[in-house]
């Protein structure tokens, strides 16, 4: 039978990379003076799941470095080696390389041998240095101590053959008979038959009468050396044993299961018969001779590949279960099990859901209208039965709409990892909090904000966070904080990136903005000043770095997070730190709307655009020449932007005054939006123009609303910023 | 009737290529995602041989080995154990928790329906 | 006719009129002339009801409407092509297309039935002109009396001339 392995490769992929992300969150939260010993389980465990299916579906590159994350991971699981910092940053590194490889064999990039070559290289490096610095006394040279590792290496490379070293040594057994009632000649003849099994050598000579022991050391099976024997000697009277030299008292228990396993198979012997002569050379499975349920006629490889190796089980066990012990009360409580709670569904079916779930809030509205036509008290039924489907409709809707929902830890996550990198190069101490990682956003949203978060945290750690010398001159801890914090206040989320750092200047950033010819003035409030940062080309940084670059980035980041429907606010102080923060809505595909009415026609304007509705007198509308309309709000001159002119449509009342103006605000500039009349307030669903028409200026999106019909959503940003130019 | 495997590995991708290629032959395919879900399933199912991945969070399948063998229903049916370690150590421990025999991963579907295959046949 | 028989010579092979077996067509009428477009990209026909306008689109996008949830724009295919009386009433209809991955609606003067064409009643795209540029046209149908000009809607749909689709500029 054939399997195409390739449709499991994604799954794979996804696995792999949960995994890769697990690993590294081990690997930050790690303690290198006091390894937490789950946490290095879990990453060895996480670098074994990828080495098995890596194997499996023939992705050797990821094999070969896993097999090295594990080989390392496992000697410092067992304490055979101390968790050093630079093995933590080895690890990193081995899971960078990973990724890459990741992303190779999804067709997504090409993966660095080099790198990769450089890092198991490092990783070999660190492993040898354990193996010899754990065996000091031992006094051997560094060359044959390096062998085992090798060996090894070699044991994974071509797994599915045996290893021939080890068919070579075998193992040694301790057989111990009654010679009672053989006769000499039978004697000779059984020791010339087991010295031909392998090394004989006797512990008891003969001075000891009718009792025969000795040590055989022999690559074949207890079977083989019970076959041998059986003839001659009554079994009930044979004993073989694993020449066990170093067992602790620990372990006497663990030696009398495999002792009595050993006995056991004497059972056997007669089945196995057959199958002990011939030693096949294809291993990768096998069985236990005797073990329950195991097969009639066992292979001759199932005998070879169980040689069992006294000395290793002996070290092994005392090792593991010294780490189970320590480790198990916290493996018990902490228990996630992700997996067996959740499901893995496309993101499309979820979307085809909330799609239908729209729809299904529209027909509710329809039929609500229409219900309302009818007698409320003639028609009971059918007016408590429309409350109690739009009651269901809205909770169905929410529960919808929060499967796309996924916690901020998603993103947060990846930036003890940025922090801890920059930190070091540009040698200063930091600690990165996060509040809230609970909170959750949309789905859409969390792969959004991710890259402008990013820069503002990298900002934050480059020109925020002073270097140690001079927080400690200013009277501050050498080492500096940094937190990301989220939290939802009504329906949006709140994100910020705040520093105990140096502050904004204000005198620099006018002088700057001064510089490059930007509008200001000394008039200008903090707020406005502060917000100047995020101008394009803009950077106060003293010394340029690789790191938050040149001034580039800061107004992309503003750019990204106002095309999310967000927006950025700032608080500095001089000397005590900044706060960065970001507001963005819940969801992308639901928005909070005001619906406004031009002629026969409406619109939406997003409601977090809005800061006010007012029908102005004919005094406060003022005509500048050449550049249209202007209203007094407050003392405040606001261009007043007509929809109807900009959309070419047949309006019912045409003086200002007569209609209503929507205050409109956006990136700092404010405008007066003239529409006839407002109609309402919905949250509406978004539907995308562009996947059957093509973008329409002035118009971000399009709803379908309680009638059937569609109305545009208006892309208020870009009419305030069209209305500031034509002012300007 | 179709014999039942129960397959037990924390990895979702090896645990559906085996459950793929297991059911593509005609068994039944429980899969448990770790030793302790494969205990609660081994209770509730009635099973003809167990596929366990020996690395695992929660319970391991070592552990996993010695409780069904406690089990009167798990006492004689064969448990193979699903190990990327092919070294003696994990096999002797494997032997002493009651494993009927071993396969080393990496392995293809041909080789693990041919093992199967001498087991339960 | 001798001039076109020497035409149909010339046809190269890979033209989409020999290549289909069997082409079933969906006929109407744009005024004097009757055109078919090939019944797989026709979604359904439906009437012709409430209608968004957009702001600044050319005359003949009409708007978009709700087709079950999505947003479809409508093409008027008489003022496009400034043929007939672009009224609208009851009777007017509306063929919803699916072409090149999306959806849209075209209104034309009338549809008239569903044809099915044999290789032989199909002949190369004439050298006279219609309405419709011959770069449009997959070839000519002809049904008893009847001429139909075979329209290659998909290429007119996706096409610059209307504007449906984004065009990246080089």
């Amino acid at each position: 039978m054939s399997t195409d392995l390739e449709q499991f490769y994604e799954i794979f992929f996804e696995e792999s990379s949960e995994l890769l992300a697990d690993m590294e969150t081990c690997l930050l939260r790690l303690d290198v003076n006091s390894p937490d010993l789950e946490d290095l389980n879990a990453i060895f465990r996480a670098a074994h799941s990828i080495k098995g299916g890596a194997g499996t579906f023939g992705f050797t590159d990821m094999t070969e470095m896993t097999h090295m994350l594990e080989t390392l991971l496992d000697k410092l699981r067992k304490g055979e080696l101390e968790v050093r910092s630079e093995m933590v940053d080895a690890f990193l590194r081995a899971g960078d390389i990973i990724k890459g490889q990741l992303a190779g064999h999804r067709g997504e990039g090409q993966a660095d041998p080099a790198a990769a070559a450089a890092v198991c290289e490092e990783l070999k490096r660190l492993s040898d240095e354990t193996q010899v610095s754990a065996k000091e006394n031992l006094v051997s040279n560094a060359k044959s101590e390096l062998m085992p590792i090798e060996q090894e290496v070699g044991e994974i490379a071509e797994m599915a053959t045996s290893s021939p070293a080890e068919v070579a040594s075998g193992l040694t057994y301790c057989i111990e008979f009654s010679s009672a009632g053989i006769n000499s000649a039978a004697m000779e003849n059984l020791f010339a038959n087991l010295q031909q099994l392998g090394r004989l050598e006797k512990v008891v000579s003969t001075d000891e009468k009718e009792f025969c022991k000795f040590k055989l050391t022999t690559s074949k099976s207890e079977e083989d050396i019970w076959e041998t024997l059986a003839f001659v000697v009554d079994p009930a009277k044979l004993k073989i044993e694993l020449d066990l030299p170093v067992r602790s008292e620990i372990n006497a228990s663990e030696a009398q299961t495999l002792i009595s396993n050993v006995t056991a198979t004497a059972s056997s012997v007669g089945e196995a018969e057959s199958a002990a002569a011939n030693i096949s050379s294809e291993p990768g499975y096998g069985f236990f001779p005797g073990a329950p349920a195991a097969p009639k006629n066992l292979d001759g490889s199932d005998l070879t590949e169980n040689s069992l190796q006294p000395k290793s089980i002996d070290n092994g066990k005392n090792d593991d279960q010294a780490v189970s012990n320590k480790s198990s009360k916290k493996a018990s409580a902490a228990a996630p099990a992700s997996e067996a709670s959740s499901i893995r569904v496309s993101i499309e079916k979820v979307d085809q859901m909330i799609n239908l779930v729209g729809e299904l809030v529209i027909t509710q509205a329809m039929l609500a209208q229409t219900a309302s036509q009818f007698d409320p008290v003639v028609f009971e039924k059918l007016h408590s039965g429309m409350n109690q489907l739009e009651r269901n409709t809205r909770d169905l809707q929410e529960s919808v709409m929060s499967i796309r929902m996924m916690p901020i830890s998603f993103v947060f996550s990846r930036y003890p990892r940025v922090v801890r990198d920059l930190a070091a190069k540009l040698n200063k101490r930091v600690e990165l909090k996060t509040v809230g990682e609970n909170t959750e956003l949309d789905k859409g949203l969390i792969e959004k904000i991710a890259d402008p978060l990013t820069h503002l945290v990298r900002n934050s750690l480059d020109h925020g966070i002073e270097i140690p010398e001079k927080r400690v001159a200013a009277g501050k801890s050498a080492q500096g904080t940094i937190t990301l914090r989220a939290f939802h206040q009504g329906g949006s989320i709140i994100i910020e990136v705040s520093d105990d750092g140096a502050g904004l200047n204000r005198g620099k950033i006018l002088a700057k903005a001064k510089e490059r010819g930007l509008p200001v003035h000394d008039g200008m409030t903090d707020q406005e000043v502060w917000l100047l940062i995020f101008e394009a080309g803009f950077s106060t940084a003293e010394t340029v770095t690789d790191v938050s670059g040149r001034g580039v980035g800061m107004d992309v980041v503003k750019r990204n997070i106002q095309g999310m429907g967000g927006r950025i606010d700032i608080e500095s102080a001089l000397g005590v730190g900044t706060r960065i923060s970001i507001r963005l809505p819940l969801t992308l595909a639901i928005l909070d709307g005001l619906s406004v009415a031009v002629g026969d026609q409406m619109f939406i304007v997003p409601l977090n655009y809005i800061v006010e509705s007012l029908q102005p007198t004919a005094a406060d509308i003022k005509t500048v020449s050449g550049h249209g309309r202007v209203v007094q709000v407050r003392g405040e001159y606001l261009p007043v932007i007509a929809l109807h002119e900009i959309f070419n449509l047949h309006p019912n009342v045409t003086a200002v005054h007569e209609g209503i103006l929507v205050i409109l605000e956006a990136e700092g500039y404010k405008a007066a939006l003239f529409v006839d009349d407002l109609i309402g307030q919905h949250q509406v669903v978004i539907k995308s123009l562009e996947s059957n028409y093509r973008r329409v200026q002035g118009v971000s999106g399009a709803t379908i609303m309680g009638d059937g019909k569609v109305a545009l959503i208006l892309d208020t940003a870009a009419l305030v910023m069209a209305s500031q130019q034509e002012a300007v | 009737m179709a014999k039942t495997i129960l397959a037990v590995d924390d990895s979702a991708s090896i645990r559906q290529m085996v459950a793929f290629t297991l059911k593509g032959a005609g068994y039944e395919v429980i899969q448990a995602v770790d030793g302790q879900d494969a205990l609660d399933k081994a209770n509730t199912h009635k099973v003809n041989l167990v596929l366990t991945d020996i690395n695992m969070p929660r319970m391991d399948g070592l552990q996993l080995l010695e409780l069904l063998r406690q089990l009167s229903h798990y006492k004689t049916i064969p448990i193979l154990m699903l190990t990327t370690e092919s070294g003696n150590e994990i096999k002797a421990k494997g032997r002493a928790a009651g494993a009927t025999g071993w396969l080393v991963k990496p392995f293809d579907p041909k080789r693990l329906l041919e093992v199967i295959g001498k087991v339960i046949g | 006719m001798p001039h076109e028989q020497s035409k149909i010579g010339t046809i190269a092979p890979s033209n989409s009129i020999t290549s289909h077996l069997a082409n079933e067509f969906l006929t109407f009428r744009l005024g004097e002339e009757e055109y078919g477009i090939e019944i797989l990209k026709v979604q359904e026909i439906r009437g012709y009801d409430s209608i968004t306008h957009i702001a600044n689109a050319p005359e003949f996008i009409k708007g978009v409407v709700n087709l079950r949830g999505i947003i479809v724009p409508i093409i008027d295919m008489r003022i496009k092509f400034r043929l007939g009386n672009a009224d609208y009433d009851q009777f007017t209809v509306v063929i919803i297309l699916n072409v090149a991955g999306r959806v849209m609606g075209i209104v034309v003067d009338g549809v008239s039935d569903v044809i099915s064409l044999g290789t032989d009643q199909m002949r190369p795209t004439p050298g006279f002109g219609s309405v419709i540029d011959t770069e449009y046209i997959m070839g000519l149908g002809t049904v008893d009396e009847r001429m139909l000009i075979l329209i290659d809607i998909e290429k007119l749909m996706s096409s610059s001339d209307m504007g449906l689709i984004e065009q990246s500029i080089n």
